[in-house]
């Protein structure tokens, strides 16, 4: 049977290094069962997360030959397989150990944007009529399986380090799904501007590139609240109807 | 004692898919204090996986529909032994539940007036299922996950419970272990949801991922409660088969729910040569009808695509041992076909079925708009579990609930489709309110050191023996193997007598050489330890799934012998419940099952 050779990073937070494992590959593997094939029988200990795989979980992310993707669907037969594979986790998050990153960063992000909120329930058997040309756009956005990929491969988060300043397309998408929800009655634009920090987005669209769910991240979710910022904080027309606009 | 950092809730809850998040919602609101355990990160839990949707008789597209035709589903599809008060009040607690999440965020898929939108799915009698496109689950869990994270509730994830506490007959905590570092906690709770899933890692085809070791039922059953069912294992018909490394992962019913026909290699729909009897009056018989059926034409039957999966499941395996299977031992599933029926079929699929055409795209370089796919049995659920109080979702044991797959009860011998998120939904709330309840009755109470001690001695077991250089130590991994394959093989969809009794040995065999197992390295993210740890579960409901599938002496549902291959009316009047005796053993007793009464009765009647 064929072989290749899989290069995993191993080690910790401290430090490590690229170990080579070879192992047996078959028809339609991807680099998930390498991994699992390398534990089972080579290294017991070997740390990755994993659940679904099959790309709904989004567990299992991380940077093959340098390009950030979830190992689940990624088949071997699309690698070049006569140079070792190289395996290591996502740059952008602290390590804990061999593929496994700290990502608790991305769940105290979401924590702080502001929750959904419906307006009353306006249909008479208490409930609420949307059609479903008007959630269509929200629906794409409600596809994302929380890889952190769009978070990992965003230079404004992986080179320059802004956590404090930027919640990352991941959570762009996520405010978009709100503001764009048809029921939705919170207004997040202040946020958007300051806390989330929109405005360091410079739609290079790396984040559209990685997303294993085909969401058009850049386009679809970033661009649009771009522009609602913008028609908020820097309008010179709309400022001037504002003053006039009765105060509710 | 070791110096373990100490954690003190009102409840908590192990396991974060649906019906823990639900669960933990419920308690939240009724203003104790929660904590949450995930084996994995949140929002990564088993409920994503969950395709076709979550069925609740809304009547948003048939207004024939409510309560009592979801119950008689319901009843018909377990074969009557269902716990007949889970599955009255599961079919009228459902609609709300999933109204609930509309107002908690959730966007389902809109009928043309705006109301959400329900589809066909096996079993059930009108279209049902609440969905958004194929994965409702996820929507449900992020739609859970995005609610619960702003009520209060402490997360723990990427914990796992070795064993849970107590104090004589009451639980009071559970003692754990945090993947990153390794080290063990103790929590303490006034009381205690297991709300952990299933057990398909104890066979080697499944559609389950590493998590579903059977953690809460052997946790439940070595606290003291009784588990019941357990012979019932769900085997989904459609997993995928081809390539070898994607075998098992789910294909959704919702497929055949859009049109999609199972066919032989001779493209016969072999489906149509043999409906049950019971499901004569209700099934198409000649494809035209079944596909009207599918596209809405309410005087047409549903097509035997759509029977129960236990029987989809069965009879795809006679396909495949006559010989008329495909070329990877399955059948084909074909959606393509539809391309003969309706304009822009393939944009049509894309949209209906989203994430099944790129998953075949990307696994299998396959088209599922232009070729049929391959498919084949899958193990993917478990109609047993904790025996739990239909009303409380108590177990035998005071203080300890259990909500979801873990639970027995409301699916019988066979689930329906669609009826595990209504469930996780339903009784996750029940099990949350219930728990909270007692919590609020009961005071603390005491953990004792001796019983932390002996479960850290025992979870570091594995350590010293890799440390002492033991010749003869086993690799977690290779245990757990050949667990999965003596199961598939032996106590798997077709049962024989001979061969579960051959189990048994054998998983006395697995247990002896799971005492020796050895894990090399550290504490720290080592899924060795973990795999070595789980093996105490995994042989728990093994051996529980063989007892009671060597004591029914009959086929019923999920749970088919050859040697006894039809039902009996005086088996199916005993459930077959498991305890664990004062000497240590697993034993099996049969029970009488409860009469229904008079009005559910009519009810089932009625809708024959």
């Amino acid at each position: 049977m064929k072989k290749a050779i899989f290069r995993i990073w191993r080690g910790d937070a401290k430090g490590g290094a690229f170990v080579d494992y070879p192992t047996e590959i078959s028809e339609g593997m991807v680099v998930l069962d390498a991994v699992h094939q390398i534990q089972a029988a080579q290294a017991n200990d070997l740390a990755c997360r994993w659940n679904c795989k099959a790309s709904k979980c989004g567990s299992c992310s991380a940077e093959i030959n340098g390009i950030p993707k979830l190992m689940c669907m990624t088949r071997l037969d699309q690698l070049a397989l006569d140079q070792p594979v190289t395996i290591e986790p996502m740059r952008a998050f602290p390590r804990i150990r061999d593929l496994t990153t700290d990502v608790s960063w991305n769940y105290r992000v979401k924590k702080k944007i502001k929750k959904f909120r419906p307006r009353s329930p306006d249909a008479a058997d208490g409930t609420w009529r949307m059609a479903q040309a008007d959630i269509d756009r929200v629906q794409e956005f409600r596809r994302c399986i929380e890889c952190f990929l769009c978070q990992d491969v965003c230079h404004v988060l992986r080179d320059h380090q802004k956590y404090e300043e930027f919640i990352g397309p991941r959570f762009l998408v996520y405010v978009a799904a709100l503001e764009m929800h048809p029921l939705d009655t919170e207004d997040r634009s202040a946020e958007l501007k300051q806390a989330d920090g929109i405005g360091y987005c410079n739609i290079t669209k790396c984040c559209t590139k990685v997303c294993p769910e085909n969401i058009k991240i850049t386009d679809n979710a970033i661009i649009p609240l771009k522009e609602r910022v913008v028609d908020e904080f820097y309008d010179p027309l709309g400022k001037l109807l504002k003053l006039f606009r009765p105060k509710t | 004692m070791g110096n373990y950092e100490t954690l003190e809730y009102d409840v908590l809850i192990i396991g974060a898919g649906g019906a823990g998040l639900r669960a933990a919602i419920e308690a939240s609101v009724a203003g104790v204090k929660v904590g949450l355990i995930c084996k994995s990160l949140l929002g990564k839990a088993h409920t994503v996986m969950a395709e076709g949707g979550v069925a609740a008789a809304l009547a948003n597209v048939d207004d024939r529909d409510n309560w009592r035709v979801h119950f008689a589903d319901t009843m018909r599809g377990g074969q009557y032994v269902n716990s007949w008060r889970m599955a009255e009040l599961h079919a009228k607690e459902a609609p709300d539940r999933v109204r609930e999440l509309e107002a908690w965020g959730a966007v389902f898929d809109r009928t043309a007036d705006g109301r959400i939108l329900q589809r066909n799915f096996g079993g059930h009698r009108y279209p049902r299922l609440a969905h958004v496109g194929d994965r409702t689950g996820l929507e449900m869990i992020r739609t859970l996950q995005d609610h619960g994270i702003h009520q209060g509730i402490e997360v723990h994830m990427e914990h796992t419970i070795v064993t849970l506490l107590k104090d004589g007959q009451r639980v009071v905590g559970a003692f754990a272990y945090e993947r990153e570092r390794g080290r063990f906690k103790v929590f303490k709770a006034k009381a205690i949801v297991l709300a952990t899933g299933g057990i398909g890692r104890a066979y080697r085809i499944t559609s389950n991922s590493w998590e579903y070791t059977g953690d809460g039922q052997s946790l439940a059953y070595h606290a003291g409660a009784e588990l019941v069912d357990m012979e019932y294992v769900q085997f989904h018909p459609t997993g995928m088969i081809w390539p070898p490394s994607v075998m098992g992962i789910l294909v959704t019913e919702g497929v055949r729910g859009e049109g999609g026909v199972l066919c032989n290699k001779d493209g016969q729909r072999f489906m149509f040569s043999e409906i049950p009897e019971n499901y004569k009056p209700q099934t198409a018989d000649n494809p035209e009808e079944g596909w009207r059926y599918t596209q809405g034409d309410k005087n047409a039957r549903r097509p035997p695509e759509l029977l129960t999966r236990d029987h989809v499941s069965r009879c795809i395996i006679n396909e495949v041992k006559a010989g008329r299977g495909s070329p990877h031992g399955g059948v084909f599933l074909d959606i393509s076909w539809i391309k003969e029926k309706i304009p822009n079929a393939a944009e049509h699929i894309k949209k209906k079925l989203p994430s099944m055409y790129h998953q075949f795209m990307q696994l299998a370089n396959l088209d599922i708009t232009k070729e049929p796919m391959e498919v084949g049995p899958t193990t993917h659920y478990i109609m047993g579990g904790v025996r739990v109080d239909a009303e409380t979702q108590m177990s035998s044991v005071l203080g300890l609930f259990a909500a979801g797959e873990v639970a027995a009860g409301l699916h019988g011998a066979n689930r329906l489709g669609g009826n595990s998120l209504s469930d996780l939904l339903v009784f996750g709330k029940r099990a949350g309110e219930f728990a909270a309840n007692f919590a609020k009755e009961y005071g603390p109470g005491q953990t004792h050191d001796a019983e932390i001690e002996e479960a850290a001695r025992e979870a570091l077991e594995s350590f010293d023996r890799a440390a002492r250089g033991a010749g003869d130590a086993e690799n977690p991994y290779q245990v757990q193997s050949d667990l999965q394959e003596m199961m598939q093989n032996l106590v798997g969809i077709v049962r024989r007598e001979e061969e579960m009794t051959r189990a048994l040995d054998g998983l006395g065999a697995l247990r002896k050489r799971s005492q020796n197992v050895a894990v090399h390295g550290h504490r720290e993210y080592n899924p060795g330890w973990h795999t070595a740890i789980d093996l105490k579960h995994l042989l728990t409901v093994s051996e529980a799934i063989t007892r009671s599938a060597i004591e029914r002496k009959e086929s019923r549902g999920g749970h088919f012998r050859d040697d006894f291959p039809n039902k009996s009316a005086a088996e199916g009047k005993v459930s077959i419940v498991v305890y664990q005796a004062a000497d240590g053993s697993m034993q099996v007793r049969r029970e009488s099952i409860l009469e229904m009464p008079e009005q559910l009765k009519q009810v089932v009647e009625e809708m024959k």
